[in-house]
């Protein structure tokens, strides 16, 4: 394939080389299972327990077996809301949810309501952020967990945990964060966020696919989800992926090495796009553009007038790769639930663009995105029957 | 993810007849701006056939590549044929769409029969095109789909 101009790292990212050489001897030579009493079998073992303490001491774990390696951000969000909400046998309760976390927390939730639970999906308010009055409302006698996410992965606002956290817990709730998207993007540390669980993904960090965490803070009951060998103390069964434990601990370590200079370049390159998008294009919006507590990498834009997919497939034939959150692109007749949950209209939220930037990123490609989506955008709004009237509309007040 | 075939890629990068006819004989606009899709078009219409058409479409690439192959396919067509343009042919004509935008070939078999009523009514005439599903509001566009996601309920 020629030049990519790869601008969707909330999507997934690419293993970074150096991460890719720690999973190696895992996949070759050190192919044991961890799980064997034999030097091979050891070998594996140490190199994750290796791992886990590597991952512990970056999240601020109080000890290495509050990590449990999964397959992923979707098997630790779906272990975390469905084995916490049924921990010690219990069939019944309140359980809250935002509504604009990812699929994989919203999906779970959506089977504990159909099997016994009452579920709550709060909503966060226009600036993208709920609000710890607004979960101390939605709280119960019986709500039992909570879980909202760090970092959203669609507009990049990040949650206030700490005092999440603390509601739930003065109403004798756990509480759940899934931070597939800000694990080693921003300071991650369990203690000071007081979280009980939290989700992690490999490779939103340039590690692989299909490997993740979860963190289950010590004496926090939680059924098994993935039920067989009794691997991870019985808590996820299934052979370990060795060169997936490596290669995530790795690429955490890396992250919080770059990070203090990784973060000033992400986020000057950020408003260098933003800057240039709304600069450049009239009708544009920043998606929850008033609030400050956001990720360095995601912008997400409002263009009125023009439906997402089409946008992205031109772009692509540019050699750009960017998302959107129209219903055209999910297969669904909704466009972004995300979106919907912060209050854009629907007929504005087809037209929106998530654009994530990463360790490739470069000014040059931040400009050549926007000197490609300008032309873009104009020729769709050229091309729609509603774009006079909106703008219409628009000059009218 | 779906991939579209090369011939709704050629529709979409390089959409056939798209505009508006100033001095249009007849005018459909259908689709619904919440839903992500809307469409016009306009006939000139020359002893009840279709002489020219144009097509303005706000959507996704299936919209815009169904809009455009329709407006070829109905050109030099008399009303009567153009009305009988089905949602499968319009598809076909295409090479096939994904099933999640089979509905986008409705809309613009939808926004043609839409043009020609209009011309019809215009003209003190019965309209001949039968009902506009788009445009109900009970319309559902997956209806018909076919999906490996029904077995498997929550």
């Amino acid at each position: 394939m020629d030049h990519i101009v790869y601008l969707d790292y909330a999507a997934t990212t690419p293993v970074d080389e150096r991460v890719l050489d720690a999973m190696m001897p895992f996949l070759r030579e050190r192919y044991g299972n961890a799980n064997s009493l034999y030097a091979l079998g050891r070998d594996a073992y140490k190199a994750m327990e290796d791992a886990r303490e590597r991952v512990a001491a970056s999240i601020g774990a109080s000890h290495p077996s509050e990590v449990i390696f999964t397959s992923g951000g979707t098997e630790s969000d779906n272990t975390a809301l469905i084995g916490l909400a049924t921990g010690g046998g219990r069939s019944s309760g309140h359980i809250i949810v935002s509504a604009f976390e990812h699929h994989a927390v919203l999906e779970p939730a959506e089977w504990l309501g159909k099997h016994g639970f009452d579920v709550t999906e709060l909503g966060p308010r226009p600036d993208g952020l709920i609000h710890a009055e607004d979960l101390k409302a939605a709280m119960r006698e019986d709500t039992v967990l909570v879980s909202v996410m760090h970092g959203n992965n669609e507009i990049g606002t990040i949650q206030p945990i700490r005092e999440l956290a603390d509601v739930a817990h003065a109403g004798g709730a756990v509480f759940h964060t899934d931070a597939a998207q800000t694990l080693g993007k921003v300071n991650f540390n369990v203690d000071e966020l007081g979280v009980d669980a939290a989700s992690f993904s490999s490779h939103k960090i340039y590690g692989p696919k299909g490997f993740g965490a979860l963190y289950l803070r010590k004496g926090t009951r939680m059924a098994p989800y993935m039920m067989g060998g009794g691997q991870e103390s019985r808590r996820r069964s299934g052979t370990q992926n060795t060169a997936g434990a490596a290669g995530f601990a790795r690429a955490l370590e890396i992250m919080d090495a770059e990070r203090p200079a990784e973060t000033p370049r992400l986020t000057a390159l950020r408003d260098r796009l933003v800057e240039g998008v709304l600069d450049r294009l009239e009708l544009t919006s920043l998606n929850a553009a008033e609030t400050e507590a956001r990720l360095p990498h995601i912008a997400n834009f409002i263009i009125k007038g023009v439906e997402g997919e089409a946008m992205l497939l031109h772009l692509d034939a540019k050699g750009i790769a960017i998302s959107t959150g129209s219903a055209c692109s999910s297969g669904s007749l909704k466009p972004s639930h995300v979106l919907l949950a912060i209050g854009c209209p629907q007929e504005f939220a087809h037209g929106s663009l998530r654009v994530s930037l990463g360790r490739y990123t470069t000014e040059e490609d931040i400009d050549f995105f926007v000197e490609s989506l300008v032309p873009v955008v104009e020729r769709l709004r050229s091309m729609s029957p509603l774009y006079a009237k909106i703008k219409a509309a628009h000059e009218a007040g | 993810m779906q991939l579209y075939s090369d011939k709704v890629m050629d529709h979409f990068s390089n959409p056939r007849n798209v505009g508006v006819i100033e001095d249009a004989d007849g005018t459909g606009e259908v689709g619904n701006p919440i839903c992500g899709d809307v469409m016009k078009i306009t006939i000139k219409v020359d002893d009840d056939k279709i002489d020219d058409i144009m097509f303005q479409t706000l959507g996704c690439g299936a919209a815009i590549a169904t809009s455009s192959i329709v407006t070829e396919m109905a050109r030099g067509m008399s009303l009567e044929d153009a009305v009988s343009i089905t949602k499968k042919q319009v598809a076909e004509e295409l090479g096939g769409l994904p099933p999640a935008k089979m509905h986008c070939s409705v809309l613009a078999t939808d926004g043609l029969k839409a043009a020609v009523d209009d011309y019809l009514v215009k003209q003190g005439r019965e309209p001949i095109a039968g009902p506009i599903l788009s445009s109900d509001p009970d319309f559902d566009p997956h209806e018909d789909e076919e999906s490996d996601a029904e077995a498997c309920d929550l």
